[in-house]
């Protein structure tokens, strides 16, 4: 460095430095100032933002409708049989009943929910095949599935991996009783719940004449009751990897805690503008064991907005977050109003 | 990393290789020619390295291993090194490409930037070693490869050339076997020097006289000295005795000076390549290390400590948590066979170093590439000041270090040298006094200067014949020499077409005021000096010896013949080295003189003469040359005979030279005191033209009282002892007891009400720091520094070059180790400068020396003021914000990251993708705050340089002490805890968008992440005052670039990756309204508590008003006053509020 600058130093016939703006530090510049004016109204204008926003979001995520039913610890019976894991392929049937008391209009969403359940834990969040989901045929033994990548005889399982082994598994109707006598199926929409690039692009299907044989070579995880071909028989567009439940249960929830979008509601005859209120009952097919765990199940039926589910955290950290700036717009004004009337009471 | 490169330990051992088995003392003969004396004898060639010059530190094949072994002796790249090896060996949560790209790239960066160094060596010494040159071998010229000479080959060099390597200079062009020489490249005296080729070589003129020259040259092994060589000349002829002759710096030759006005000469090559003395002094220096790096180093040590029970904590509480079968391995969730085998403790271990790994960002790899890319980059600006250009030397400043850029910001005590430093160092005679009687500024008539004036009533005219004895001592008793016709840089005294030249500007002075006497000094004719006298006629002296100046005898001499035969010495030197050499009663009268003008500040020489019979000069003769062909001690013997030989001398006279003050020294001087430096003047000459050049330059005002520590204060020399030891109780009791309790805490306040002045010589410095054995003695040390301490000015005279440099260690090594800068011009100031944290060189008329050995080098003493006001301050609020910052983002980058091992069973699940924690450092963050501090000015240059007191705020390294450093530690854990918990509490939503889609941990991820990198960057917005279209360009440019490489990241499908994790994430993320409200609201939370304390200091600040510029101020910045009301107690607070209230009525217009 040393002998460079002064060897320069002395090439150089003139030595002395340019005058540029750069090299002298003279760049123009803003020279940020805070004066009372603009430092008041930024305060206020951004408190009052914050205020209203505040209050908007509070009053649309008043307005979602949302009803939780915690089946593990209703069908208590079920959840025994499911602690015992040798009982696997004993059906396990349960009736929930409910009475909703207002409308849920527009569109309705029904989750699941699970609790103590950690899908975030690296192990399990590690344990897939993204390339086997894109429908390559590759050679699973060098992907991250372990433990569940072959059975001993070598049959490689599709699809591999903890992830896919553990998805959920319950079959949750809804029946509305129009009354005492007659319950019709609210209908639900299986597919369209995840996301669009998700089902187009990055998961897809072995390609071959048709699905079975694509699957042909491979067996379904050991805790599936069926293999992936099979998980919807009747739409040829959500079966295999391209499942809406499955592509949704691949998607690794952020905390142990979690609720994955189960059906949206089908708009037709009695639910074309939502679900009416009245008595209905929950049919599930209780498969997913929690309870081992120390977990447990809900069903969530919800409404939505414009901000999403109902959450007030949004709504209040904007209201509260306004109105300390507010405060602080007026402890500053007061200040400032203070020095003011020094200053006339000194100019006297 | 280290962009230096550190020559000295690579030429240290090249110089070992080079030098083989043969040993460094004694010895060695040459053959000049390479011919053997004589037949009998066997010549044996001894083996001395060749004349290849060899700087680069590289070949092509040992590159790699070797720049790569010297990168990694660097702790914080082991440390890197470290982590990237866990990462490959060990199942870590990150891919090692996270940690190992950005180490790869500050690898590379360094090698490739090490590797064009080098590359630029090898081609500088390819150049040098491949240069032809002429050497003559059976008479015959044959031009070789520089790097062919071998020792004992004749060269023949030409004019304007440069030496290829140290010669023993046999003859030349000119007649009377002299050279002249300009040692410019080396010490960077541009004056010519007269060079002597031995008396017995001068005649041989020509190729074939040359080769017939039969000699063997002994001299020393090589040494760095460059003004030391001894040997001998033994000349052979045929049937006569071998001639020895005696050897010195004068007919050596050094590699790297060149010739001037010689046509050709021929030397003979003594030392080659590396063993040059130029090669050997070719050293670095000792590495100084800034105050901001050993606190970069302590807060290192404190995230490293962070790290590690970060780690220690997440490892404990994962096992506790394992503890429950349900959680170590739920059905869903099964080990491999392989996690199951392994032993618990191996586990453990494993899982620790994977929990390092994964928090291992928060010691951020970029800091220490940013560091030193704002360090070398913002060194040019030094360079590029053109305030810092000085017209008359057509130079600015020159930068020699980048590692000490923010040190200028920090010194606590100044010491200068004075002459040539504080003043011009062009001297200029003013008046002399013969015999007692004063002549001032005489023009001069026919028949002397009889024109006289000043104060003194009683001078009259001294005798004729001594008037003209005085001026012919200044005419002869110099080094002085003619230049005619061709310009030279440096010291010139243009005067129809001859110029004088001389080393020292004062024999100039003297020789300019003898002209103006009548007395014209007309240069030298082989051995004879010619003066043209008053009356116009023309006198020769024969030059017999000339006793050389040099600071230890402080004075030369003379020894000439005049013409009738007489034989003469003059002598001239400092008072104090001559008084004692002359007649006891001629003293008193030029005492008085000497005295007088020694406090009007001008430098007084004083002249003397002696008498010497022929015997006297016969056997003087015969000492002296005895003494000059000494191989050994011959510095000794010389200085041992020129002491016999200067005694009892006449005093003639005595003058008075005028070193003006440089300009604008004084308002430098002052500011420098305001701004909270101790100036300490530490020069060589005498006490009372230092005083006065002191007054002058306000170090001294009228009103400080001077406590003086010298040998007149001292008194007789029986009692020196006790009588030091009575004036330091004294004045330690007026100084140190007697100060009202509170002096700390005014430490670096400008308004103490008694100022301190003190005045110490070299010889009572010496009884201080080197007492008797006398045990009361011992702590004067001690003493006399709390004394110093006290004092606003310290002056020190009298001083030799290494007590400068002593007084500098002793200084910096007091409690708090006050940071020192040392800022000289002549060779005599090195030590110091040296020695001091900064050390800064005068590119003055003393040569080079001064300003090659600094660290920084300016033009003139004025300069200093905007280095260090302007300059040192910017890098250093630059340098600390770069420190803290740095540290900063990345606490709040990797605190998410831990809270989120709590939600995912302590199981190392990173919580952002590999590529943004990799790319972190590199690319979304890196560049705003390089751009911050190079070019941030929060106060402009001008309010910086005319208000010296801000610099005060910095003092102490403010802004990187506890204080500051828990703040921003405070402010990048509250902001990781805004980004974790806000994100956190935004996912208990059922979902996000409005179409009932969830999102994922990914997702999660990227939204703490997009917050984190707008939080830093905008923080970093915040505390930018200085927007250039620089920072607007990188500031934006990244966060654009951010959003765009998100985009791209998660568009595509990578084949390369295992897992798919951000496809399309960050597109889902922008879709959902809600998500927007979030980031916005949370970067604003993040950085509310910053806005409201900028406002709030902001308008507090307004209040009292003692700074004239209305700029919000940096939060880390000490607050402003007199520079200690942090330290102020609620007493003073309450008294300095009635005050305030007063100096409040202006300000208030402003809000």
């Amino acid at each position: 460095m040393k002998n460079k600058n002064s060897q320069g130093a002395q090439e150089c016939p003139s030595r002395c430095p340019d005058n540029s703006a750069f090299k002298q530090q003279k760049l123009p510049a803003w020279k940020p100032k805070l004066t009372a004016p603009s430092v008041l109204s930024s305060f206020f204008t951004i408190g009052v933002f914050c205020l209203l926003m505040g209050i908007c979001i509070i009053l649309s995520a008043r307005s979602v409708k949302e009803i939780q039913i915690n089946y593990s610890d209703i069908c208590l019976s079920c959840s025994k049989l499911r602690e015992n894991s040798s009982n696997w392929d004993k059906e396990c049937n349960c009736s929930v009943h409910f009475t909703l008391q207002e409308n849920m209009l527009g569109d309705v969403f029904m989750y699941y929910r699970l609790q103590n359940f950690y899908q975030n834990h690296r192990r399990y969040a590690l344990s897939r095949s993204d390339a086997q989901l894109l429908g390559q045929d590759v050679n699973i033994e060098n992907s991250n599935c372990a433990p569940f990548t072959t059975y001993p005889n070598g049959t490689p399982m599709a699809p591999c991996g903890a992830i896919a082994n553990s998805m959920f598994n319950d079959s949750i109707q809804l029946s509305y009783h129009l009354n005492s006598y007659t319950a019709i199926q609210v209908p639900w929409l299986k597919s369209g719940n995840s996301w669009w690039s998700d089902k187009n692009v990055k998961f897809r299907n072995p390609t071959s004449y048709n699905l079975s044989s694509a699957f042909a070579g491979t067996t379904r995880p050991p805790y599936w009751q069926k293999p992936a071909y099979l998980l919807d028989e009747e739409d040829e567009r959500n079966n295999g990897y391209i499942n809406d439940d499955f592509i949704i249960w691949m998607r690794v929830s952020a905390f142990p805690t979690f609720r994955n979008l189960y059906r949206r509601l089908h708009h037709t005859n009695q639910f074309a503008d939502g679900l009416p209120a009245g008595n209905y009952t929950f049919h599930i097919t209780y498969n997913f064991p929690v309870t081992r765990l120390k977990g447990k199940k809900q069903v969530v039926l919800s409404t939505i907005t414009w901000s999403g589910g109902s959450n007030l955290f949004l709504g209040i950290a904007y209201t509260v977050s306004g109105a300390v700036t507010v405060l602080a717009g007026f402890i500053i004004t007061a200040i400032h109003l203070k020095l003011r009337k020094k200053k006339t009471y000194f100019q006297r | 990393m280290e962009f230096s490169i550190n020559q000295e330990i690579w030429l240290r051992l090249w110089s070992i290789w080079c030098a083989g088995e043969e040993k460094r003392v004694g010895t060695r003969t040459v053959f000049v020619g390479h011919r053997p004396v004589s037949e009998t004898d066997a010549y044996v060639e001894q083996k001395f390295c060749d004349n290849r010059i060899v700087s680069s530190k590289y070949t092509v094949w040992n590159f790699l291993p070797k720049n790569l072994f010297e990168q990694f002796r660097r702790i914080a790249n082991f440390y890197f090194l470290i982590i990237f090896l866990v990462q490959v060996i060990v199942d870590t949560p990150t891919s090692p490409v996270t940690s190992g790209l950005p180490l790869f790239f500050v690898i590379i960066v360094t090698a490739i930037k090490q590797g064009y160094e080098d590359w630029l060596r090898h081609r500088a010494d390819k150049e040098v070693n491949k240069s032809s040159v002429f050497i003559v071998e059976n008479a015959k010229q044959v031009k070789k490869h520089s790097e062919k000479i071998k020792v004992g080959d004749i060269v023949e060099v030409k004019a304007d050339e440069t030496f290829p390597c140290d010669l023993i200079f046999l003859a030349s062009s000119n007649d009377d076997g002299t050279c002249y020489v300009t040692t410019a490249s080396l010490d960077g005296e541009s004056n010519f020097k007269t060079h002597y080729a031995v008396r017995d070589t001068t005649g041989l003129r020509t190729d074939n006289d040359i080769d017939s020259l039969t000699a063997t040259i002994e001299c020393e092994q090589p040494q760095p000295d460059l003004y030391k060589f001894v040997g001998r000349i033994n000349v052979y002829r045929s049937n006569q005795e071998p001639v020895a002759r005696s050897l010195g710096p004068e007919n050596l030759l050094l590699k790297g000076s060149t010739l001037k006005n010689t046509k050709t000469i021929y030397g003979v090559a003594v030392y080659t390549g590396m063993e040059t003395k130029m090669a050997l002094n070719y050293q670095g220096k000792s590495q100084k290390r800034s105050a901001v790096e050993k606190s970069i180093n302590a807060f290192l040590i404190v995230y490293l400590c962070i790290l590690v029970s970060k780690a220690t904590v997440c490892t404990t509480l994962k096992y506790i948590w394992q503890n429950n079968p349900f959680n170590d391995e739920p059905w869903y969730n099964q080990k491999t066979k392989k996690e199951k085998e392994t032993f618990k403790i191996l586990r453990m271990f494993t899982d620790f170093l994977s929990f390092m790994v994964l928090f291992n960002f928060i010691i951020p790899v970029s800091m220490y590439v940013t560091v030193e890319m704002q360090k070398f980059l913002g060194s040019f600006f030094i360079a590029w000041d053109k305030e810092m250009y000085d017209e008359e030397i057509k130079e600015g400043a020159l930068v020699n270090t980048s590692d000490l850029n923010e040190e200028l910001g920090q010194v606590e005590y100044v010491f200068t040298d004075k002459t040539g430093t504080l003043t011009e160092n062009s001297m200029k005679f003013i008046e002399c006094c013969i015999d007692g009687h004063k002549y001032k500024g005489g023009i001069s008539e026919v028949d002397g200067f009889s024109h006289t004036d000043g104060p003194l009533k009683y001078y009259g005219k001294a005798e004729k014949c001594r008037e003209e004895l005085f001026l012919r001592a200044l005419c002869l008793c110099h080094t002085v020499q003619i230049k005619e016709g061709d310009n030279v840089d440096g010291l010139i005294v243009n005067q129809e077409r001859s110029t004088y030249i001389s080393s020292s500007p004062d024999e100039i002075a003297l020789v300019k005021g003898a002209k103006k006497y009548g007395f014209t000094f007309l240069g030298h004719e082989a051995d004879f000096m010619k003066v043209q006298n008053q009356k116009n006629e023309i006198e020769k002296y024969q030059l017999l010896h000339v006793l050389n100046f040099d600071p230890v005898r402080r004075r030369m001499s003379v020894i000439v013949k005049t013409s009738t035969g007489k034989f003469l010495l003059f002598c001239k030197g400092a008072d104090s080295s001559i008084f004692p050499r002359v007649q006891q009663d001629e003293i008193h009268q030029t005492k008085v003189h000497v005295e007088r003008n020694a406090m009007d500040g001008y430098r007084t020489l004083c002249v003397a003469f002696k008498e010497l019979t022929q015997e006297d000069y016969k056997k003087m003769n015969e000492q002296l040359s005895e003494a000059k062909m000494a191989l050994q001690d011959r510095e000794e013997k010389m200085a041992r005979i020129f002491d016999d030989i200067e005694t009892d001398m006449h005093l003639i006279g005595a003058t008075a030279v005028e070193d003006r003050l440089q300009e604008h020294a004084a308002e430098t001087i002052e500011a420098l005191q305001t701004a909270g430096m101790k100036v300490w003047v530490l020069t060589g000459d005498k006490m009372e033209t230092a005083k006065s050049t002191c007054y002058a330059s306000r170090l001294f005002q009228t009103n400080t009282e001077l406590l003086e520590l010298t040998t007149k204060a001292m008194g007789d020399s029986d009692r020196k002892e006790d009588r030091l030891h009575e004036l330091l109780l004294e004045y330690h009791k007026k100084l140190v007891q007697d100060f009202p309790k509170n002096s700390g805490k005014l430490k670096r306040s400008w308004t103490v009400s008694q100022e301190y002045g003190l005045i110490i010589d070299g010889s009572t410095l010496s009884l201080i720091l080197n007492p008797s054995q006398d045990s009361s003695s011992s702590n004067y040390k001690s003493i006399f520094l709390q004394i110093c301490l006290k004092c606003t000015a310290v002056l020190c005279c009298r001083m030799a070059p290494l007590q400068k440099a002593q007084i500098v260690r002793m200084v910096k090594n007091t409690k708090g180790n006050p940071i020192t800068l040392s800022i000289g011009d002549g060779a005599n100031d090195v030590s110091m400068i040296l020695e001091a944290h900064v050390g800064i060189g005068i590119k003055g008329k003393e040569g080079r020396q001064a300003a090659r050995n600094s660290d920084y080098a300016v033009p003139r003493f004025k300069h200093l003021r905007k280095l260090l006001l302007a300059h040192g301050h910017l890098y250093y609020v630059r340098i600390a914000h770069l420190v803290q910052y740095f540290f900063y983002k990345n606490l709040c980058f990797i605190l998410p990251q831990f809270l989120y091992q709590f939600f995912c069973g302590f199981s190392q699940q990173p919580l952002y993708d590999a590529a943004y924690l990799t790319m972190y450092n590199i690319c979304f963050t890196s560049l705003p705050i390089l751009a911050y501090s190079l070019l941030e000015q929060h106060i402009n240059i001008e309010t910086l340089t005319s208000d010296p007191r801000l610099y005060m705020k910095i003092s102490d390294n403010a802004m990187l002490q506890w204080k500051p450093f828990l703040y921003w530690t405070f402010l990048g854990a509250f902001e990781g805890l805004v980004f974790f918990f806000g994100v956190y509490f935004l996912f208990q939503n059922s979902s996000l968008e409005d179409n009932g889609k969830v999102f994922g941990n990914w997702t999660f991820g990227t939204i703490v992440f997009t917050i984190l990198v707008f939080t830093v960057t905008l923080k970093l917005a915040l505390d930018t005052r200085f927007w250039t279209w620089m920072n607007h360009l990188v500031i934006w440019g990244s966060l654009a670039f951010y959003v765009f490489f998100s985009f791209f990241w998660g568009g595509i499908i990578w084949p390369f990756l295992k897992q798919q994790r951000m496809y399309f994430v960050f597109a889902h993320m922008v879709t959902s309204l809600s998500t927007w409200l979030a980031i916005v609201l949370l970067i604003f939370i993040s950085l509310f508590p910053e806005i409201l304390l900028v406002v709030f200091k902001n308008a507090k600040r307004k209040n009292h008003q003692t700074v004239p510029f209305s700029l919000p101020m940096l939060l880390s910045y000490k607050p402003m006053e007199n520079g200690y009301i942090s330290e102020m107690k609620i007493e003073d607070a309450v008294t300095n509020f009635t005050q305030r209230c007063h100096l409040r009525i202006p300000q208030m217009q402003q809000l």
